[in-house]
């Protein structure tokens, strides 16, 4: 999601551009043509949404300062009472890439590259998997084999990845935290376990993967609901001594991760200190003292 | 109790009401997920025609949670009017029906009948009811309800305001509550759903609107929806406030899911009255939505709309001002598409006024399931036309807090001027004084926040 911040830096910059293009000199009355938009640019752009199509505000200045203070899609105008079409456009296009994020598989290429194998949930098409949370949770019979044949058992820590709610997550994000992940971990002098992804995965996939694999800490990092403001968003949800059944509240979640919020690399450091802590504590979630 | 019947060439047989009322319903992925859905298209039917045979004192002597476990249960039956029930108790469901549809049965009829009805029976006779059939009985029915103004009178369609922002910066807030005006929506509430569930926050964002609501003199209400207690405590400490907000769920368990008692909301009540800003009588706000007793595990083996039934018969017991259904919020393993979701919209509307509450609707979907926007607006017309008395509106249906997609500020402008409907009296004159609205559309100058920020 934006933050005020960057909302503030581009609305500041249209102010800028506006003004030096002389559609919306210093007090003056309010323009009268609608703002430019470059030829062919990307409506769901932070900075193609920060233009208000709005035209003759009472106020042209208040709208900006307005829309700098709200990630809302505000000072839009319409055409009769209904939606201007680029408005609706950027709005199909968020929601687009939404649902994308959840109905695509991830690239299976990105699964091999980064030298992880594919085990599945009780779950066998998408279909299921939305409707049915509780086989998101259990490994399949040939996962739990699969594990067992290729993975290190009784690990200090187990991480692998999931699709969850957003394979495009997943595919903006694990080629850059795994590894530094990975290297945090191993630098710690931890042993860890062999990394692989889970498709059709729920959170709690991770307790009966700790089971199997007798692992002290299991992590996973897996794709979170979309939003419209991002399809990319992941989260980390690690668990000490985890196994099917562990209350929700001994989780330890690091949610936000994608490139306008917490970025992949920056996850990855932080996750490490936090699994370090875990193992310390020899707890997890609101047990864990911070 | 006969449960058994034959059906093109079948025999089924049901174990007990409950088993019949949930394989009556309507397909829903909730009720499959609880285990408790037929099992074939037949079998639906089957159970529909079981039901229709059953009395009306046969589902109100078999509540789907016991007496002797649930509060909800105990207040729905000890309170319900006995010289209507004792009327209608010997009724087969399918006569309820055709009553409910008869030219005989008016508004004053129907909003009689609701009193002596269990949410049991509710639920039991919106199982054999069309989708058109839902929306006929339900346009028959207004339940108007008073706070400062009152919404829900005959030829009038309402919104909440929902300005919703992703850390409650008031600023951010009130560029969107001045958007929402600009577009004659607020006339139901401004009602905010806050990010941060804390006294500090909750107040600042009270004090800001009750600060707009006064400045501008707009006949309308205000509430931050909060938990309960959050709300209770901020009011105690001298927060404006006209309405006091909490979802509900269809048992006593499901309540303390919610971590309230129908003690809290009486405590609620009785601190409004007191210290509210608002004259009432009406002075709470509930939300439900069909699965939430399920996700917390107190569905008692019974289908989702019998449980959101129960939501409804627990609400009148409090006389709310508004009760809202969120019906597509709470994501496709309970309602799989828009199909559900329409279906459940209408339903929940239907049963919520036949109970005798002042129903609206939050007409959406999240994005993980299989709906769009084009979805939303088909619900909102037929909801529309059902008169219900509001629906949700946000900034261009985003809701950049909630994370879904709810009613454009756009869209009662829309509805109300193919539907010839109006916001509530005062509100319309209050937007033509401000020049937003001219004989009840919208005028060139509408949709611009910044009227109310121009010079100042």
């Amino acid at each position: 999601m934006l933050d005020e911040r960057t909302i503030e830096r581009i609305a500041e910059e249209v102010v800028r551009r506006l003004k030096e293009s002389g559609a919306f000199p210093d007090a003056a009355p309010a323009a009268k043509e609608p703002p430019p938009a470059a030829e062919g640019a990307d409506l769901a752009s932070p900075e193609q949404k920060a233009i208000p199509l709005l035209e003759n505000a009472a106020d042209p200045e208040a709208l900006l300062r307005m829309k700098k203070r709200t990630t809302a899609r505000i000072g839009v105008g319409r055409s009769g009472p209904r939606l201007n079409t680029k408005t609706m456009l950027t709005l199909r296009a968020d929601h687009a890439k939404a649902r994308d994020a959840v109905f695509a598989d991830v690239d299976p290429t990105l699964i091999s590259r980064m030298g992880l194998f594919t085990v599945q949930t009780q779950c066998d098409n998408k279909d299921t998997y939305l409707t049915r949370p509780d086989l998101g949770r259990k490994l399949s019979d040939d996962a739990v084999r699969q594990l067992r044949e290729k993975c290190i058992s009784e690990p200090d820590v187990q991480i692998f990845a999931s699709d969850g709610l957003s394979s495009t997550a997943i595919e903006a994000n694990l080629e850059r935290i795994l590894p530094a992940l990975t290297e945090g971990l191993q630098a710690k002098g931890l042993k860890l376990g062999t990394p692989f992804f889970v498709r059709f995965g729920r959170v709690g996939a991770e307790d009966h993967v700790a089971e199997v694999l007798k692992a002290k800490v299991v992590c996973v990092l897996i794709g979170e609901r979309p939003g419209l403001a991002t399809a990319e968003s992941m989260s980390a949800y690690i668990v000490y001594d985890a196994h099917i059944g562990i209350p929700e509240a001994k989780r330890t979640v690091v949610s936000n991760i994608h490139k306008d919020g917490l970025t992949a690399v920056e996850a990855g450091a932080y996750i490490t200190e936090v699994i370090e802590k875990i193992l310390q504590q020899k707890k997890s979630g609101v047990d864990l003292v911070k | 109790m006969d449960l058994g019947t034959t059906l093109g060439g079948r025999r089924f047989t049901f174990r007990s009401i409950k088993e019949v009322l949930a394989k009556a319903n309507e397909e829903k992925s909730g009720d499959k997920l609880a285990g408790v859905a037929a099992e074939s298209v037949l079998e639906r039917i089957a159970a529909k025609e079981v039901l229709s045979r059953l009395s009306v004192r046969d589902l109100r002597e078999n509540p789907v949670v016991p007496y002797e476990e649930d509060e909800v249960t105990r207040m729905n039956q000890d309170s319900l009017d006995a010289a209507v029930y004792e009327r209608v108790k010997g009724w087969s469901m399918a006569q309820l029906r055709e009553y409910i549809l008869s030219f005989e049965a008016g508004e004053e009829e129907l909003r009689r009948l609701g009193k002596g009805l269990t949410a049991e029976v509710v639920a039991g006779v919106c199982k054999l009811m069309s989708n058109l059939d839902l929306i006929y009985a339900a346009n028959k029915i207004r339940i108007p309800a008073t706070c400062n103004t009152t919404i829900g009178l005959r030829g009038h369609f309402s919104t909440r305001l929902q300005p919703n922002h992703s850390t409650d910066n008031v600023e951010g807030i009130t560029a969107s509550v001045f958007e929402g005006l600009s577009y004659g929506c607020g006339d139901a509430l401004f009602g905010l759903n806050p990010v941060n569930d804390t006294v500090a926050s909750l107040t600042e964002v009270l004090k800001r609107f009750d600060e707009i609501k006064n400045r501008f003199e707009i006949p309308t209400q205000i509430c931050v929806l909060g938990h309960i207690t959050t709300q209770i405590e901020a009011v105690k400490r001298g927060a404006p406030c006209d309405m006091i907000f909490q979802s509900i769920a269809g048992s006593e368990k499901g309540n303390r899911a919610f971590g309230f008692t129908s003690d809290t909301v009486r405590e609620a009540k009785a601190l409004l009255k007191e210290k509210g800003t608002a004259k009432g009588p009406n002075v709470l706000y509930f939300e439900t939505g069909q699965g939430s007793e399920l996700s917390s595990e107190a569905h008692y083996g019974a289908d989702q709309v019998t449980m959101e039934a129960r939501c409804y018969a627990f609400a009148r017991e409090f006389s709310p001002f508004m009760v809202n259904t969120v019906v597509g919020f709470i994501g496709p393993e309970y309602l799989y598409d828009s199909r559900q979701v329409i279906r459940a919209g209408l339903e929940d509307h239907f049963m919520g006024k036949l109970s005798g509450i002042p129903m609206g609707c939050d007409a959406c979907y999240t994005n993980h399931m299989m709906a769009d926007q084009n979805d939303v607006d088909n619900l909102s017309m037929l909801l529309a036309s059902c008169g219900v008395n509001y629906l949700i509106g946000v900034p261009t249906s985003d809701d950049v807090m909630l994370n879904y997609q709810t009613n454009a500020y756009h869209d009662a402008a829309t509805i109300r001027e193919i539907l010839g409907l109006r916001p509530i009296t005062e509100f319309e004159k209050w937007l033509e004084k401000m020049g937003i609205m001219e004989n009840g559309k919208l005028t060139p100058r509408a949709g611009d926040p910044t009227i109310f920020t121009a010079g100042r």
